[in-house]
This record gives structure tokens, C-alpha cells and sequence, in this order.
């Protein structure tokens, strides 16, 4: 008899499944560092406590969190519509040119709170522009979403390399970037919240998105289960002939949900572009949008698993930048590895254990 | 120099630079046409480029490093295929994470074994395809217009170069005139017709993922060891996402694969040249219009614009044998 349709209790599927899916995305992560002659064990310390050790250390993780939130959120609501967005590496690229665009208008003649609100429309406007096309193109010319969000990952990077080299370049500087937003085009460090418990924030750029992104998160748990658009997402995502018999419309829920997605997407800017660095830099997304498949997979879709999902990757990519510190023989780009082996175990082999699990579970308890 | 030698010697850089994006793509064509959809073409390409470049390195020979770019891409096409044939994981995903495990794995192996910043060493040139000189070319030479053509595009070029256009009408011969292509094809079509006929439908799709790391392999090759003499950092740079593009622009078919490929690199050679050039009457066009050209193309053809694009109707989805 088939595994594949026999229930299983909501904690094994949501909890240790997933679970022993990171055991094993680890064990061949550290596979790699005892192979370049490092201790596993050693670096897997030095990565925690440098994530979690130190107040600066807990900011710079919340504030890769941040990012991951944003991108996981996009790509789990486009996954509810049964779209696969992988085009949000270029819709937060994108976004990042709303965002910088009204920071630059705004920021000399208005406090941080006044720009705020124009720069998360800006940019999620301008994330959801670039979801747009491939959006149409799935819902009214069949074209399939997943090659044209990738079409549009370069298509974007192209143009973005074109305006920072060519448009928005201060004039008479190297370097393709904005001019240095005014503090009225800057979020506010979230200082007094790592302060609450005992800590300093030092150089750490966790700001004010990070807030905006849990809200996000609400705002997405109530569209996808309480709203009746989300209904039909999730109606569309799970059978579209169900769908198109209840008399939902394909097209018009395609397009929305990757209007959503793009504009999710498209906020993510906010945390780099308006928190960090406080000027558009190029390529200043650097793959978070494709990080953001990951956390939406291991965080099964819901808001709820996505932020533990992000903090996960949020505490690799800062433990991982202070391991290659520590660590001179691993390099940075470890992270990339690990990253690598979670969406491969957690996501392409998600059902690998599951047969046996299911054959264990049966035999514990006696059905 | 006149405009006809200009455009000699654009057309010779536009062919060499087709090369990955031929390979690559006809590997596609072969896991696409089984009905595995391969996003991690990149990742394969990068990590054979690297193996290719530590075994030419470390044994001096060319031909062994084909060997390991090879053996690498299989291996990488080993992983894709577990995940997405025998556990029937989304490929999409697979993809990616093949792709992250090959940017990473690069870069710590890399810095690791060599110490320079993720480089590897430089390869003697007894451990590269250096390019050969056809019989002739020097002669040929003064001949008007075929001449330099047959001196400056057709000769000079290494042999992996004249591998990969002899592909073309081998993956022809073997996707259309074989009865292993003809299963292959079935396969990604109507995986249910081929189970009935007693065909095992996981076998075919690992046996097309064989062929597509095979052919990766060379493409990496040809990146690390033919165009240049080290591993660097990324050098696929994207490039199997664009041969992606021509393998769809080429509506997954091999000759037309070869003409988008020979298209998208005469774009990109083009785009090199003119880089701070300005053109009559228009002025200096940028040049990330044609570095996204490959891609605007593509997804003008998607849109049904440029006649219709069919995927095999099978591609992505894992074949559950009992229902």
C-alpha cells in the first residue's frame, strides 16, 4: 500500500519532519566543513554565538530576518495561488527603486515618519509593476510563470545596472549608487528594542521594517484564512477546476495574487535600501529573494513558520559572516552551502523520509 | 578597419561565446524533452567549470579535466534526479538548491584547496583546449570575404568548440531517429502511455538527466579550461539561465537550439563591442539593452507573439506509477 495518503498527526508533519529534514541539511553542511579539515562541531558554535551572543550580533540576524520575512511572505502567497514566483530576487530589486525614488524626493523637507508610509507604497508599487507582466502573461497567454519570473529576474537587473550606472549616479563618484538619503529618508534603528532585553544594538542595522514586516505577516495570515479572496487563492492553488466551477476567475485571481507577491516582494527593499545603508546600492538585494523559497518552504507557507524560518536563515547569514571571522578557512559563501543543502532537504526532498516515517508511526501505534 | 572585418570579428567572438550557452542548452533540451524541468543548469555548468579547472590543474591534462567537468555534472544530474524523479520533489526547487550547493561549494572548496579568493590555480597550457588551426586558414587568408571568414570564424577555434555544433545534429539524430528518443519524448509528453508499454518511466528520465550532466559538463569545461586558463569566482555569470531562454526561444528543438544560442551570443558579443560606442543618428546605446535582450526575446516569444512555444506537456510534474 501507498504512503503517500496516509494521515499523519499535525506535529510530526509540521514539526519533525521538517525538523529532521535540517538534522540532515546540516550533517551534510558539516560534512563539508570536516572535509576542508575544520571541527563541525567548533564552527557550528562559533555560527551561534555569533548570531545570538551579542546584542549586536541578535541585531544584524534580525535584520537579515527582516529581509527573509519580506521574501518568504512572497513567495508563500503566490505558492497558495499554486503560482511559483521566483522572481522575487528581482521584484525586491525593483521595489528598491520606489523606495529610493521617494526617499530621495521626500527626505529633504519631511521627518522619517511622513516618507515612511509614500516609501512602502513606492515600493511595493514597483515590486508588484515588475510582477505584473509575468503575471499576465501566466493569466491570459499561458505562459509559464516560473520561466518569466526568471526572465524578469535579469531583465529587472539590467535595468536597474542601467539606472545606478547611468541615471541616478552621483555625478562625479565611481561608485553606481544614490546619494545618501537626509535621516528624513532614513527607518530608525530599533535600538530601544534590543535594549529591552539587556543588550546594545552597536552597528547592527535592525530598524524599523522589521516591525512593517511582522505586520506583514498579520496582514497576510488574515488575507490567505479570513478573507474570501484568500479563500479563492487557496481554492485556485489546491484544484483550479474546483475553482473555475465555483465560478472564480482564473485570470483576475493570477494577477492579483502576483500583484501581492510582487509587492511584497517589492518592501523588502525598505530594510536594505531606507534601514541599512541609506542609499541605493547595485545588487543590494543579493540573493535574499531566492532565500525567500527557502523560508517559505520550511515555513510550510504560514506567516507564523515563516518568521521562525527567516530567523533560521537570518542566524545563519550573520553567525555565517562572523564564522568566516573566527574561521579563517571557511569563507563567507559556507552560508551559500548550507542554504543550498536546506532548500534541498527541507524542499526538493521533503518527502524523502516520510514513507519511513509513516511506516514507524504505524507500527507505534498499532494501526 | 572596414565594416566587413568588424563584423568578421564579431561574428568569431559571438561563436565562441555561444558555446556554454549550446551545450547547456542542448542538456536542457534532452531533461526537458523527459519532462524534468532543470533550473539548476547554472549550478551544474559552475560546478563543472570548477572540477574541470582542479583536475587540469593537478594532472596537466586537458582531457582529463572534461572528464571530472563531466563526472561533477552527472553527479550534480544524480541529485536532481533523486530528488525530483525518485522522491518526486519539485524540480523547481531542486534546481535551486543545486544551483546555492554549487555557488557555495565553488567558492569554500575553492579558497580551501587553492588560497586565492575562490580562484583556482592557473592551468598549464598542456591542461587546456588551446585552438587549432585548420588546414588552409593562413592560405585562405586573402580570399575576399570567404577568407577571412573561414580563417577568422570557422578555423582558430578549439575543439570543443566543433564538438559542440557536431552535437547538434547528434542530439537530432538521437531525439528524433532512435528509439531512445522516441521513448525519451514520450516520456515527457504522456509518462503513463510509455509506463503501459512496459517502459520504466523513472529509468528514461535518470537515463535523459545522464545525457543532460553529460553535455553540461562540457559547457563548464569549455568556461574554465578553452575560454580561459582558471576557475573565477561565478563564471557562469547566468549564462545557463540565458541558454534556458534559447532552449525555450528555440521551442525545444536542437537546430533551432543551435541558431537562438548563436543569436543570444551574437547579442552579447555585440553588446561587447559596443560598449562605449555610438551609433549614427541614434547615439551610444546602452548596453544592458542587449544584456537583456536574450531575455525580453523570450518572453515576447512566450507571450505567443512569435508563433507559439509548446513545453512538453509532462515537464514538472513527478509520474506517480499507482493511483
Amino acid at each position: 500500500m501507498t504512503t503517500a495518503s496516509v494521515p499523519l498527526p499535525a506535529w510530526i508533519n509540521y514539526g519533525l519532519i521538517p525538523l529532521l529534514n535540517l538534522v540532515l541539511a546540516f550533517f551534510f553542511s558539516g560534512l563539508v566543513v570536516w572535509a576542508i579539515g575544520e571541527s563541525p562541531f567548533e564552527a557550528l558554535q562559533l555560527l551561534l554565538i555569533g548570531a545570538l551572543g551579542r546584542g549586536e550580533g541578535i541585531g544584524f540576524t534580525l535584520f537579515y530576518t527582516t529581509s527573509f520575512i519580506f521574501t518568504g511572505l512572497s513567495v508563500a502567497v503566490a505558492i497558495h495561488a499554486g503560482l511559483f514566483n521566483i522572481g522575487s530576487e528581482g521584484q525586491a530589486y525593483l521595489g528598491g527603486l520606489g523606495a529610493a525614488l521617494v526617499a530621495l524626493a521626500m527626505d529633504r523637507y519631511v521627518p522619517w515618519y511622513v516618507t515612511m508610509p509614500f516609501a512602502v507604497i513606492g515600493a511595493a508599487l514597483f515590486g508588484a509593476a515588475c510582477a505584473a507582466i509575468p503575471a499576465w502573461l501566466q493569466a491570459k497567454r499561458g505562459s509559464h510563470i516560473v520561466i518569466t519570473t526568471i526572465m524578469f529576474n535579469f531583465i529587472v537587473s539590467s535595468l536597474m545596472n542601467y539606472m545606478l550606472v547611468r541615471v541616478l549616479i552621483v555625478p562625479g563618484k565611481m561608485a553606481p549608487e544614490t546619494r545618501t538619503f537626509l535621516p528624513g529618508g532614513q527607518l530608525p534603528k530599533l535600538d530601544w528594542l534590543i535594549a529591552m532585553f539587556g543588550g546594545k544594538i552597536g552597528a547592527a542595522p535592525l530598524n524599523f521594517s522589521f516591525l512593517i514586516a511582522l505586520i506583514m505577516c498579520f496582514l497576510v495570515w488574515v488575507l490567505i484564512w479570513r478573507t474570501k479572496l484568500g479563500y479563492e487563492m487557496r481554492t485556485l492553488g489546491i484544484s483550479p477546476t474546483a475553482a473555475s466551477y465555483a465560478g472564480i476567475r482564473y485570470s483576475k485571481i493570477v494577477m492579483i495574487t502576483m500583484l501581492i507577491s510582487g509587492g511584497l516582494a517589492g518592501m523588502m527593499a525598505l530594510n536594505p535600501v531606507m534601514g541599512a545603508s541609506a542609499r541605493l546600492q547595485i545588487e543590494f538585494v543579493g540573493g535574499a529573494g531566492f532565500v525567500g523559497i527557502a523560508v517559505s518552504l520550511m515555513g510550510r507557507n504560514h506567516p507564523a513558520g515563516i518568521i521562525l524560518a527567516a530567523l533560521l536563515f537570518g542566524i545563519l547569514y550573520q553567525g555565517g559572516a562572523e564564522l568566516s571571522f573566527d574561521m579563517p578557512g571557511i569563507t563567507r559563501d559556507m552560508i551559500v552551502v548550507i542554504q543550498g543543502m536546506v532548500i534541498l532537504f527541507a524542499g526538493a526532498l521533503e518527502y524523502m523520509l516520510r514513507p519511513s516515517i509513516v511506516r514507524l508511526y504505524q507500527q507505534l501505534t498499532g494501526k | 578597419m572596414d565594416y566587413f572585418d568588424i563584423f568578421i570579428s564579431i561574428l568569431g567572438s559571438a561563436v565562441r561565446l555561444s558555446i556554454p550557452l549550446l551545450f547547456t542548452a542542448l542538456a536542457g533540451l534532452f531533461s526537458e524533452r523527459a519532462g524534468i524541468f532543470d533550473i539548476g543548469l547554472e549550478g551544474k555548468m559552475l560546478a563543472s567549470a570548477f572540477a574541470a579547472a582542479c583536475v587540469a590543474y593537478w594532472t596537466g591534462n586537458a582531457w582529463f579535466g572534461l572528464l571530472g567537468g563531466i563526472s561533477v555534472s552527472i553527479v550534480f544530474s544524480f541529485v536532481h534526479g533523486f530528488a525530483s524523479i525518485t522522491n518526486r520533489g519539485n524540480q523547481i526547487v531542486s534546481g535551486v538548491a543545486l544551483n546555492f550547493v554549487a555557488a557555495g561549494l565553488t567558492i569554500v572548496l575553492g579558497q580551501a584547496w587553492f588560497r586565492q579568493g575562490g580562484r583556482t590555480g592557473q592551468v598549464p597550457p598542456e591542461g587546456r583546449f588551446s585552438s587549432i588551426v585548420l588546414p588552409g586558414a593562413d592560405m585562405m587568408r586573402d580570399v575576399p570575404i570567404i577568407g577571412p571568414l573561414y580563417a577568422n570564424v570557422i578555423s582558430g577555434n578549439n575543439v570543443l568548440t566543433y564538438i559542440a555544433f557536431l552535437m547538434v545534429p547528434i542530439s537530432w539524430w538521437v531525439l528524433y531517429r532512435t528509439r531512445f528518443g522516441l521513448r525519451l519524448r514520450a516520456v515527457g509528453e504522456n509518462p503513463g502511455a510509455v509506463d503501459t508499454a512496459g517502459i520504466s518511466v523513472a529509468w528514461m528520465r535518470y537515463r535523459s538527466l545522464i545525457v543532460a550532466g553529460f553535455l553540461c559538463g562540457f559547457a563548464g569545461t569549455y568556461l574554465s579550461i578553452a575560454q580561459s586558463a582558471a576557475f573565477i569566482n561565478n563564471m557562469s555569470a547566468g549564462k545557463g539561465y540565458i541558454a534556458l531562454a534559447a532552449l525555450i526561444f528555440a521551442k525545444w528543438k536542437p537546430v533551432p537550439v543551435m541558431l537562438a544560442c548563436l543569436l543570444f551570443g551574437f547579442l552579447d558579443a555585440f553588446a561587447n563591442f559596443m560598449q562605449g560606442k555610438s551609433l549614427p543618428l541614434i547615439g551610444e546605446v546602452p548596453v544592458q539593452i542587449f544584456q537583456a535582450l536574450p531575455y525580453i526575446l523570450t518572453c515576447v516569444l512566450l507571450a505567443g507573439f512569435i508563433g507559439t512555444a509548446r513545453p512538453p506537456k509532462a515537464g514538472g510534474v513527478p509520474y506517480t506509477k499507482e493511483r
